[in-house]
């Protein structure tokens, strides 16, 4: 799955995006989180604190709970602070 | 009825007469037209901003802003709607964002207005990166904006 990153969370990572395929055991955007914040120093300085994380699969917001099989693109951001 | 909605996301300025004679000429339908400009500041409390980035997640802030321009235009009887969002540096003084809604009645155009701009802010993927006197920060979304936009689904 392409997973892309937006505003400090991309900073931090230091990726806009990528291309994952987490290991079969993590099903749902909060378990994704956990995993990536194993990743590294800069995974987990951007996922130190999932609360602040919001996430979107496919283009669509979705809560921590959400199931990620089948998604084809899941991104993570800080909430949002346009208008 | 399907009625005129533009939804823009640029860098370029946006010329508020422009936007609505392109809603408004040639129609007699339209009694009341609602404009809401956001525009930088040139500070945030005793700090002053020297400009702001505007960064979103395109695809998706476009679909975001299509999906509450149709539940606006399915609440409110609209005659005519646009909304542009600009992205990128942004000096203090120039225009951020722009929601017009047109409408027979002014109630309509009011409230589809503030209900647009409330979902803007809180659910439209875009993110403001400030520079101050020391440096860059991301601007922290606030609880208010998120209150905001929760008060259209308590009614």
């Amino acid at each position: 799955m392409k997973v892309k990153y937006f505003a400090w969370v991309r900073e931090r990572v230091g990726l806009a995006e990528e291309s994952l395929e987490p290991p079969a055991e993590i099903r749902t955007v909060a378990e994704l989180i956990g995993w990536l914040a194993g990743r590294g120093e800069h995974y987990a300085h951007a996922f130190e604190s999932p609360r602040a994380i919001r996430a979107a699969i496919d283009q669509t917001h979705v809560r921590p709970d959400a199931a990620i099989a089948g998604a084809r693109e899941i991104a993570f951001f800080p909430p949002m602070t346009g208008g | 009825m399907t009625i005129p909605v533009t939804i823009r996301i640029q860098q370029a300025d946006f010329d508020i007469a422009r936007e609505i004679a392109a809603l408004t000429g040639g129609r007699t339908d339209i009694g009341a037209v609602v404009t809401f400009t956001g525009i930088c500041r040139g500070s945030e409390g005793d700090a002053p901003i020297a400009a702001l980035t505007l960064e979103h997640y395109p695809g998706m802030a476009e679909a975001e802003i299509a999906r509450h321009a149709e539940t606006a235009t399915a609440r409110w009887p609209l005659t005519g709607l646009t909304i542009i969002h600009r992205v990128g540096r942004i000096a203090p003084g120039e225009n951020i964002v722009l929601v017009v809604t047109c409408s027979a009645h002014r109630e309509a155009a009011f409230h589809a207005a503030e209900f647009l701009m409330d979902y803007l802010k809180a659910h439209a993927p875009f993110w403001k990166r400030e520079e101050g006197q020391s440096g860059a920060s991301w601007v922290d979304a606030r609880d208010h904006d998120e209150a905001a936009a929760s008060r259209w689904t308590e009614r």
